[in-house]
């Protein structure tokens, strides 16, 4: 009992209010340090993997990567070069279909403002940007493997990724054509020119580089994908240009590699993932970087 | 001459544009069709019931639906005090010059394709969760009562624990991404005034600005659900794509929905067995539909204007 009472004295003696003060100076500093580990720990994750995607991707990286296919199995050497051209000939087939798409989406959305079906267009790109990309694979699978097409085909794996890139080509040029001033587009009406010309010769012009961003923005991400091209585009070891017949792509052979039981493949994995990253990630910082600049 | 022309452009971009609303009507329709005869055959049992028999044809789907809740579950609970936190940090906190770039780096996240994630996971993840993680969680937590069954079985590290981890942290740049907008956005007035009154900066921000902000993180959180929801190549290659029941652990290996299809899609041998995957398919949309739908309310509500200095 005594004991207890000469513990509690000395701190009795300090005054209530600075107590309050030394309490709630303690609990802001031990907050702001558990605020600063999550911090560290955000960083620590990208850093980490980011490593791992270099330390172990580098050693896979030589000339016969990019310019050869795939060995037999078991057998080392070889490289991912029909997988780097599927995601190349991908990217652009369906870059030509959802570009177009997207540009005119936006227009449709900012330019046509007036229009009844305006909100639904803009309404659907944002519920397709949310969609799982499984589900479009599916969606093309039905379309086009099991439909149109009759069988696994480069043409289907290109439609699935010109789903998922429409809607971010859209969404981003309608932000770039809503900064375009409105008085632009007033003196061109009031100098006699037809909205086509508008658009074409003063809105589109004007928001140029912030187009061209959104189309690059959504290449690069469609790059990366992965499981709708599983079931369209399906894999292919050989060289091949036909778009009528499966075709490989990076992440693809990715997936392979890792699920694989080869040491040399996994290199090859994590070669590929390096490429993607490289490219992917290095286009995305370009990008900000350039955004930033501007809004500067 | 012009104004046919300028008719005949206005069609083309609106019959371009419309393709995107017909996208979306097409994916609706075409898996409401293929997923029709589960849908006519199993009703609610398909989603009540854990039994996936292609040979018997009897298709249950809660182990699926259970094993995307859990890894999404546990996805969130281990993101949203990271990322938020991060956020909070780097709003109010961080010196100012490292604020952006610091931010910038994370978002740099959100650049990993899922496969490179996956890949990630397998070779360097999983190997740290079989042999220290998961023993390490069963010595202290799984000792506890209630709680301790969650950790429950052996360590393998290909389980829906570790599927859980691998999306927490692809769900992590948009989470802090969309805190960090949504604290920006909050008026510096919110914070000054409970400063001027005498509060510690963590007070200003725990009882002026959090609040504030509270709906729009909210929403970052659902859009993270909606993001791990349909996740599928990461997990798909960690979440050990085996068992079938509804067990309680953490550290049993199971399927998401979407694992499901990207994994048993191409073996299909049957139209009940391909209607059935199909209709995993169908939930997945509905529920992407419904989530996006609710967190862009609740972001939008956060970011747009505001009377300044409202608490909310």
């Amino acid at each position: 009992m005594t004991v207890t009472v000469t513990a509690i004295a000395p701190t009795s003696t300090i005054p209530m209010r600075h107590r309050v003060v030394v309490r709630r100076r303690v609990a802001e500093t031990v907050i702001v340090g558990l605020l600063l580990v999550a911090t560290l720990v955000a960083v620590a994750l990208l850093v980490t993997i980011l490593g791992y995607v270099i330390l172990r991707g580098l050693p896979a990286i030589n000339v016969a990567f990019f310019t050869e296919r795939p060995k037999p199995f078991g057998e080392v050497g070889g490289g991912v070069a029909p997988g780097l051209i599927g995601t190349l000939l991908l990217a652009a087939v369906s870059g030509a279909i959802a570009i177009p798409v997207g540009i005119a989406a936006a227009i449709f959305v900012v330019e046509y403002r007036s229009g009844r079906f305006s909100a639904p267009v803009r309404f659907a790109a944002e519920l397709i940007a949310g969609l799982p990309s499984i589900v479009i694979g599916v969606f093309v699978w039905a379309l086009l493997v099991r439909g149109l097409v009759g069988h696994y085909a480069a043409i289907a794996g290109a439609v699935a990724l010109a789903v998922i890139m429409v809607p971010i080509v859209a969404r981003t040029v309608e932000e770039v054509l809503k900064l375009v001033p409105n008085s632009l587009r007033e003196a061109a009406l009031a100098l006699g020119a037809p909205r086509w010309k508008v658009i074409l010769r003063i809105v589109l012009p004007t928001a140029r580089a912030g187009v061209l961003t959104a189309c690059i923005l959504a290449l690069a991400r469609s790059a990366g994908e992965t499981a709708p091209l599983l079931l369209t585009a399906l894999g292919n070891d050989f060289f091949s240009t036909d778009l009528l017949r499966p075709i490989g792509a990076l992440p693809l052979a990715i997936y392979r590699y890792a699920i694989s039981p080869y040491d040399d493949w996994h290199t090859k994995a994590w070669g590929a993932s390096l490429v993607l990253v490289v490219v992917i990630g290095g286009v995305g910082m370009l990008l900000r970087v350039v955004a930033r600049q501007r809004v500067r | 001459m012009t104004r046919t022309f300028d008719r005949a452009f206005a069609a083309g971009v609106a019959a371009l544009a419309l393709l995107v609303p017909l996208t979306l009507a097409a994916i609706t329709v075409l898996l409401l069709i293929d997923s029709w005869p589960s849908l006519t055959t199993f009703g609610l049992s398909y989603f009540t019931t854990t039994e996936w028999d292609p040979v018997k044809l009897v298709f249950g789907a809660a182990a699926y639906v259970y094993g995307t809740l859990v890894t999404t579950v546990v996805a969130v609970l281990l993101a949203a005090p990271v990322a938020v936190g991060a956020a909070i940090y780097l709003t109010e906190f961080a010196p100012r010059a490292v604020r952006a770039p610091i931010a910038f780096t994370i978002e740099l996240l959100a650049y990993i394709p899922s496969i490179v994630y996956g890949l990630w996971a397998i070779f360097v993840m999983v190997p740290v969760m079989r042999s220290v993680v998961e023993p390490g969680l069963q010595v202290t937590l799984g000792q506890l009562p209630l709680i301790g069954k969650l950790f429950s079985g052996t360590p393998i590290g290909l389980d829906l624990l570790s599927g859980g981890v691998v999306l927490a942290i692809m769900i992590l740049p948009i989470l802090m991404a969309i805190s960090r907008e949504v604290l920006l956005a909050v008026p510096p007035t919110q914070r000054e005034a409970m400063i001027g009154l005498g509060a510690t900066r963590w007070e200003a921000v725990s009882r002026a600005v959090l609040p504030y902000a509270r709906p729009g993180i909210i929403g970052g959180a659902v859009l993270g659900v909606a993001r791990a929801f349909g996740e599928t190549m990461a997990v798909t290659m960690v979440v050990g794509n085996s068992s079938r029941d509804i067990s309680g652990s953490l550290f049993v290996p199971g399927y998401t929905m979407a694992s499901a299809i990207a994994n048993q899609f191409v073996e299909a041998d049957s139209d009940l067995y391909f209607s059935a995957i199909v209709e995993i398919a169908l939930v997945l949309l509905l529920v992407g539909i419904i989530v996006n739908g609710v967190a862009r309310v609740l972001i939008h509500r956060s970011i747009a204007d505001r009377p300044a200095g409202a608490v909310v």
